[in-house]
């Protein structure tokens, strides 16, 4: 666009609309941040820019409550089997639907793409039916990663990296006598090795932030991800604590910093469009 | 699209295929030209048949018997009962509820994060100072859990909180999250604010598809800002607005944490209550998964006709 006079002012518009819409954005998480350290909650509009009184009390509170250190392990292992599970078997499901050609490739790619629209809450009864009562996986880590492990996404994600490689490469490698492992191992994923961050960070958000699931199989409280010790304080035990909602926002810090820690730092893994045009197709 | 590129490619080691013996030929001709490709793919495919499959049969199956929670082990009889399940669910003033908020939620969430999730699109992408900071501002929500972020929703929205004491005598009474006709529109604005950044990040993908000259031609022509927008970015982004409606409406039939933890399980007297919350109360706390199973493919079919009717219109316009 060029600088004009009549170019210039929509654009300085645009940004001040897009400052004030990331302000108002980010505000709760700020508010989560200061309730979290305030001794008593101050709901007033000074309250929300304290000068001093800020103290760790309500990170004790909620760590007397709820097994903060336990629960975070609970949900370290919930992600990263899902991560495991889908690095592994995601990548092999995707350099097969992209590479190679087999009996059954299509209709495997049409479930593919099934599987993305079919709402997990469809399915929520007769799995619940399944691994609780079927195979008495209630309370286990299998339980809580079995309908995760292989994220179908990712898979998509991953066949759209390896259908951008060039025919050529994998040509050559065969000629050469390398097996399709081979091939894989050592053409085709060191190529795509930042899309598998990228794949790596979209799996990570799922099971990390994933409530519904893990509430309804966990009913030991030792075997709560964060997500859900956390959900069921709020829904029973807050009300009887002395400040409440500092040590519910204490436990929202911990449970928010990693994913967000992680977005932050890898950020532009996830601004690139790949994610956009994968999901695209 | 990408499938017919393959296809229409050289085939991989097409040099090294003619002096395949007749044998390989023949085997290629059954299970495909790399049959290793079933061994690799076979994980995904067993996990997609156990995880997916068979539970989507199984949930129809059940909503069409009598079923119950048994002993394991134990063999009972789960008699077909035709409709019953579907009758019961239809009559049940609960589930009646919970679909009408899930109309009024569809109805103030969808077009609200399809037009802002546009709008910002737009603007981030034209946008160059701060560039990082202003994704960074609007993708954050959608990383979070769910379940932190409604701990500081709670804090803001609750009667003493702060949207309260900015408004000062302005302020709703019941307050917020405890009013009937409030409940559901705050948990509809929650969700697009938290859902944004995903969308925002579809249609950025999709602007950078738009042809520049495109813009330029219109430019030349003596379109305006509103004229640019209504004739090459509206329809240049069509498929993505598809996609974009059709995604939400899937996420807002799937609500659950929201009315659990905001409204205290779908407050005040059900009028948050979502169908998955109706669900979950139904199949699991009250031990009728049969019941639970009926209202998941209903709410499943009303999220198909939506889908059908809104692609129609989008593709229509």
């Amino acid at each position: 666009m060029t600088p004009t006079s009549t170019a210039r002012w929509p654009g300085l518009l645009r940004h001040v609309v897009l400052f004030a819409g990331a302000l108002l954005f980010l505000f709760p998480f700020y508010y989560m941040l200061i309730g979290s350290l305030q001794a008593e909650p101050d709901t007033s509009v000074a309250g929300a820019f304290p000068t001093s009184g800020l103290t760790l009390d309500n990170y004790r509170d909620i760590n007397s409550r709820v097994d903060l250190l336990g629960s975070l392990i609970n949900s370290g292992v919930f992600t990263g089997g899902v991560i495991l599970g889908t690095v592994v078997f995601g990548v092999l499901a995707g350099y097969a639907l992209a590479r190679l050609r087999f009996r059954g490739r299509g209709t495997l790619f049409a479930l593919v793409l099934l599987v993305q629209v079919i709402p997990f809450q469809l399915l929520l009864i007769p799995l619940y039916v399944l691994i609780v009562r079927g195979y008495g996986l209630a309370d286990s880590y299998l339980g809580m990663i079995l309908p995760f492990a292989i994220n179908t996404t990712a898979v998509f994600v991953f066949r759209q990296f390896f259908l951008q490689l060039p025919d050529e490469l994998f040509a050559a490698a065969r000629i050469d006598g390398a097996g399709e492992l081979r091939v894989l191992w050592s053409v085709a994923l060191p190529l795509v090795r930042p899309a598998l961050l990228t794949a790596v960070l979209l799996t990570f958000i799922g099971p990390w932030n994933e409530f519904l699931w893990p509430f309804l199989i966990t009913k030991q409280a030792d075997m709560q991800p964060l997500a859900v010790s956390l959900a069921n304080y709020i829904s029973n035990v807050a009300a009887r604590a002395a400040n409440p909602y500092g040590a519910v926002l204490a436990g929202a810090c911990v449970l928010a910093a990693p994913a967000v820690g992680l977005f932050v730092a890898f950020q532009r893994h996830f601004i690139s469009t790949d994610i956009g045009s994968g999901v695209k197709g | 699209m990408s499938t017919a590129h393959t296809a229409a490619a050289p085939a991989p080691g097409a040099a090294a295929r003619s002096p395949r013996p007749a044998g390989r030929g023949r085997m290629a001709a059954v299970l495909g030209r790399h049959p290793v490709g079933m061994v690799l793919a076979a994980p995904y495919a067993v996990f997609i048949a156990v995880v997916f499959a068979y539970p989507l049969g199984f949930a129809i199956w059940m909503s069409f018997h009598d079923y119950f929670f048994a002993a394991p082990g134990a063999v009972v009889d789960r008699p077909f009962v035709g409709l019953d399940n579907y009758r019961a669910v239809l009559a049940d003033p609960a589930v009646r509820q919970s679909f009408g908020n899930i109309g009024i939620f569809l109805v103030i969430n969808v077009p609200l994060t399809t037009v802002l999730a546009l709008l910002l699109a737009i603007a981030l992408n034209r946008v160059v100072h701060a560039r990082t900071f202003l994704r960074v501002a609007f993708y954050v929500p959608y990383v979070t859990a769910s379940v932190a972020v409604v701990g500081v929703w709670l804090f803001l929205f609750n009667a003493g909180g702060l949207v309260n004491s900015v408004l000062g005598p302005l302020a709703p009474d019941p307050s917020w999250l405890v009013n009937a006709g409030l409940a559901m529109p705050v948990i509809a604005v929650f969700v697009v604010w938290k859902q944004l950044g995903f969308f925002i990040l579809l249609y950025l993908a999709a602007l950078q598809n738009v042809p520049k000259e495109l813009y330029e031609s219109a430019s030349v022509d003596g379109a305006g800002w509103w004229r640019r927008f209504r004739s090459v970015t509206v329809p240049a982004v069509r498929p993505a607005t598809a996609l974009v409606v059709i995604l939400a409406t899937i996420t807002g039939a799937n609500l659950f944490t929201e009315p659990y933890l905001l409204t205290g399980g779908g407050g005040p007297n059900g009028a948050s209550a979502s169908p998955v919350l109706v669900m979950y109360q139904r199949g699991i706390q009250q031990g009728q998964p049969d019941v639970a199973a009926a209202i998941g493919v209903l709410l499943v079919i009303g999220v198909l006709l939506i889908s059908l009717v809104n692609r129609r219109l989008i593709e229509r316009d």
